[in-house]
């Protein structure tokens, strides 16, 4: 086992915990937004992300990846956390502002509204990848990914094209944090294989 | 088999020994007072229209025939450096150095400098403080200043001719190495040496193979990373282009270090020249037998792929150049695990860039103490930039670690066309700063540029003058940033995007000063919060400029002044009616029929059809345009 502390309490991990592990097995509360424990974590949102002091040294990582090690002083909540937190959250509020999720996530965070520029009220896809990896690591479909990149980047099957590599399970519609998958469903799916050859019967 | 200087084409190298037989039997057979005429074929100078100058000096030599004693060799070399001025054309053994030459020069030179052995006045280099015309090479002050180590090949030999390298000294690195060492004492001597990585970051090379190496047997990598993106910057390229043996030549020595028997280069697809050289360095070691099985008879087998990137900016971040590697979208993973552990396929792996790897060359040529004893304490050797901008001096310059900023811009990069300083050093490409004249006297090494707000990075130096507006600056390189932001982690794909939006308003008048602490604020959160360099380096731009040239901010914000005369909403052009001669240059100029004016009379600027382009500023010789 190893020992550490988090905000201060001493705790222990088994050797290939992640922080975010760690602190849950304690109840110590995490935010989180790309993280699911169905999928391999992928370290986007930075939502997770926790304070590592050593002496003067201090730096954030992402704790849904960061490995447990022996003597860590981690803090969950420090000023440098939640400075992050505020504006991740209040940069969502103007990205994805149908999401009510995000809305009561800030709102923990003292952010009621946001200084920026709304470009589409309807939007609720925080682009966090879960659909995309619960549909290749859960599902073997392969069905989504993430198309283009930076601030152009969204989620879409080959082409934007819908197509039969979707078989309509629902995972990715399950997985998302903000419900954004249900409205972006049909866009996705083709007419599953597994229907037609019914059809044929 | 027997080696001869006249047939390289059937010889493999069989050990280190056959190795010097051969560079022994190419170095005599070379007179050194030969008359040679070298012409760059750098990408520049090609730009120019070098092959035209190389093709006429072959007709010019053909056509003087036997007025010529003995027929010089034409060689076609990489990159001299000193870009502003090519074509560049240098007359060996006495090294004169002629610029800008154009094929209609080529008969004149050939008629009085190999002919008579006379130069030609026209064509030689002048001081630009005097005027004064300088014969050779050597009394340029671009190239006194210069300390050559990564480039001491590049202009000389001609990189698609492996026996030009090998006579320059290639391969005898890899060959000591390999035959007489064990790998780690390689690893040992790159650490004694003190070279860190050129790629930006600064990690010590050695200490990064050590970490990799500690993985007993099994598959490892190592990796050159050649994405170069920064804008402006072409040290990388030029060092692929005009010496690619040394790259290759390092890799095979990091993979004799840490137990690697295959190497990637990952090359942005838009340096075809480099790639070109590349492939050619490296079917050559193979036929010589430097590259594949059994090196040099020493047992160990390595051989290097190339890997073309698609050009983009990410992918120059490790992690994200190896998944590009893999065939999978070039996005960064957290770190750890790192690349030495499970890097490229999951297996330890060494990435360094392309100047760290031609320096490998050379330090195990000529011994980590030689390596060492050049540059600061905790910055080694040398340093290959990129000087662009403001600088009469545009070119490529290595210059020993820790030479003052001042030396490099104003003496080798001989100084900012109208001025006697300049306004600000732009260094470490987008994640690095600006610095102002006040830091003229710095020290440029890995540690002082990172106190000073900036950071080496691969080695762009853009220089600035009083008509760049920091804000402007800023701006550019946010909007670069946000271009190239991969947008897996949320910091850096929404922050940055924001980031530039506050400075948009600013350069239109429209911010507030409160606005500045929300930056400072802001930018702490995305520098903290990203997942990698290039979010965590992007608020760079902003803090370096805001640290040292706060009040052109402010003078944005609250007298809606861009001091610099850039920011469009926030200037107006006006004629001075004084200083007006009529002489209709700007009239003929304006491309919006906004200036009016009777000739030999004061002109005058409409400002409503006016768009702030500034071609009537540029084309008064008589000062009488003004910004506000």
């Amino acid at each position: 086992m190893l020992s550490l502390t988090i905000d201060g309490k001493k705790v222990e991990a088994e050797a290939g915990w992640t922080l975010l592990d760690t602190a849950r097995q304690y109840g110590i509360e995490i935010p989180t937004l790309c993280y699911h424990e169905a999928v391999e974590p992928f370290g986007a949102c930075r939502l997770c992300v926790v304070e590592l002091r050593q002496g003067n040294a201090s730096r954030l990582v992402a704790s849904c990846v960061y490995p447990a090690e022996e003597g860590l002083e981690v803090h969950t909540a420090s000023e440098k956390v939640n400075n992050v937190r505020r504006w991740i959250l209040e940069m969502l509020m103007s990205e994805c502002p149908a999401s009510q999720e995000i809305k009561e996530m800030a709102a923990q965070y003292g952010v009621e509204t946001t200084r920026f520029e709304i470009n589409d009220p309807e939007q609720e896809c925080i682009l966090c990848g879960l659909c995309v990896r619960a549909c290749a690591q859960v599902v073997g479909a392969n069905a989504i990914s993430t198309v283009g990149r930076g601030a152009q980047k969204e989620i879409g099957s080959p082409y934007l094209v819908p197509g039969d590599a979707c078989v309509a399970c629902g995972t990715c519609v399950t997985v998302c944090p903000t419900g954004a998958m249900r409205a972006r469903f049909e866009r996705v799916r083709g007419v599953p294989s597994v229907v037609m050859a019914r059809s044929v019967k | 088999m027997q080696a001869t200087a006249k047939d390289t084409t059937e010889l493999r190298l069989g050990s280190l020994e056959e190795l010097e037989k051969l560079r022994g039997e190419l170095r005599a057979a070379e007179d050194p007072d030969q008359t040679r005429i070298i012409v760059c074929h750098g990408t520049g100078c090609v730009a120019n229209g070098s092959p035209g100058v190389t093709q006429a000096l072959k007709d010019a030599l053909a056509a003087a025939g036997e007025q010529v004693e003995v027929m010089p060799g034409i060689k076609t070399t990489g990159c001299h450096g000193f870009c502003s001025r090519g074509p560049l054309v240098i007359i060996k053994p006495k090294n004169i150095f002629y610029q800008q030459v154009k094929p209609a020069d080529a008969e004149e030179i050939v008629q009085q400098t190999i002919v008579k052995g006379e130069t030609v006045e026209r064509l030689l280099y002048k001081l630009p403080q005097s005027g004064e015309a300088v014969e050779t090479t050597e009394d340029i002050p671009f190239y006194a200043g210069q300390e050559r180590v990564v480039l001491k090949n590049i202009g000389q030999i001609d990189p698609t001719k492996i026996d030009d390298a090998i006579r320059a000294g290639a391969y005898a690195g890899a060959a000591k190495a390999l035959t007489t060492m064990e790998p780690q004492q390689v690893i040992d001597e790159v650490i004694k040496s003190g070279l860190r990585g050129r790629g930006g970051a600064g990690f010590p090379t050695g200490v990064k193979w050590n970490l990799a190496a500690k993985h007993q047997g099994g598959q490892k990598y190592v990796l050159c990373n050649a994405d170069e993106g920064d804008p402006g910057a072409f040290m990388d390229r030029s060092v692929m282009e005009g010496d690619p043996h040394a790259v290759v030549e390092g890799m095979i020595i990091g993979g004799y270090a840490i137990g690697a028997d295959t190497g990637y280069v990952y090359v942005r697809a838009e340096y075809p020249l480099a790639i070109k050289h590349l492939e050619k360095a490296l079917a050559d070691a193979r036929a010589l037998g430097l590259l594949g099985e059994n090196i040099l008879g020493s047992g160990f087998n390595f051989d290097i792929r190339i890997n073309r990137g698609a050009g983009a900016f990410v992918c120059g971040e490790e992690t994200a150049l190896m998944r590009s590697v893999e065939g999978k979208v070039g996005e960064p993973v957290p770190r750890p695990p790192y690349p030495s552990d499970k890097g490229l396929f999951g297996k330890p792996s060494v990435l360094n860039n392309v100047e760290t790897w031609a320096n490998v060359s050379r330090i195990l040529d000529r011994g980590a103490d030689w390596f060492a004893s050049l540059g600061t304490e905790k910055s080694k050797g040398t340093k290959v930039f990129a000087l662009v901008g403001k600088v009469n001096n545009v070119g490529l310059v290595e210059v020993p670690m820790g030479i003052k900023l001042k030396d490099i811009v104003m003496t080798i990069g001989g100084g900012v066309p109208g001025s006697d300083r300049f306004k600000a050093v732009q260094t470490g490409g987008p994640s690095g700063g600006c610095l102002p004249w006040e830091d003229a006297e710095l020290p440029v090494d890995f540690d002082s540029l990172i106190a000073a707000g900036s950071m080496m990075g691969s080695g762009g130096m853009i220089v600035m003058d009083d008509r760049d507006c920091m804000v402007d600056v800023a701006k550019y390189f946010l909007g670069f940033l946000e271009e190239e932001s991969c947008g897996k982690c949320f910091p850096c794909r929404l922050g940055v995007p924001r980031l530039r939006e506050t400075l948009n308003r600013f350069s239109k008048g429209e911010g507030t000063i409160e606005d500045i602490d929300d930056l400072y604020s802001m930018a702490e959160a995305i520098k903290a919060g990203s997942l990698c360099a290039l979010g965590g380096t992007a608020p760079n731009a902003v803090l370096s400029t805001l640290r040292y040239f706060r009040d052109e901010y402010e003078a944005h914000i609250l007298e809606h002044r861009c001091p610099a005369g850039v920011c469009k909403d926030l200037i107006t052009y006006s004629i001075d009616p004084e200083a007006c001669t009529g002489c209709h240059a700007c009239f003929r100029a304006c491309p919006q029929n906004a200036v009016s004016g009777e000739k030999k009379k004061p002109h005058t600027i409409d400002e409503s059809l006016c768009i702030r382009c500034g071609m009537c500023l540029e084309s008064c010789k008589f000062g009488a345009v003004q910004v506000q």
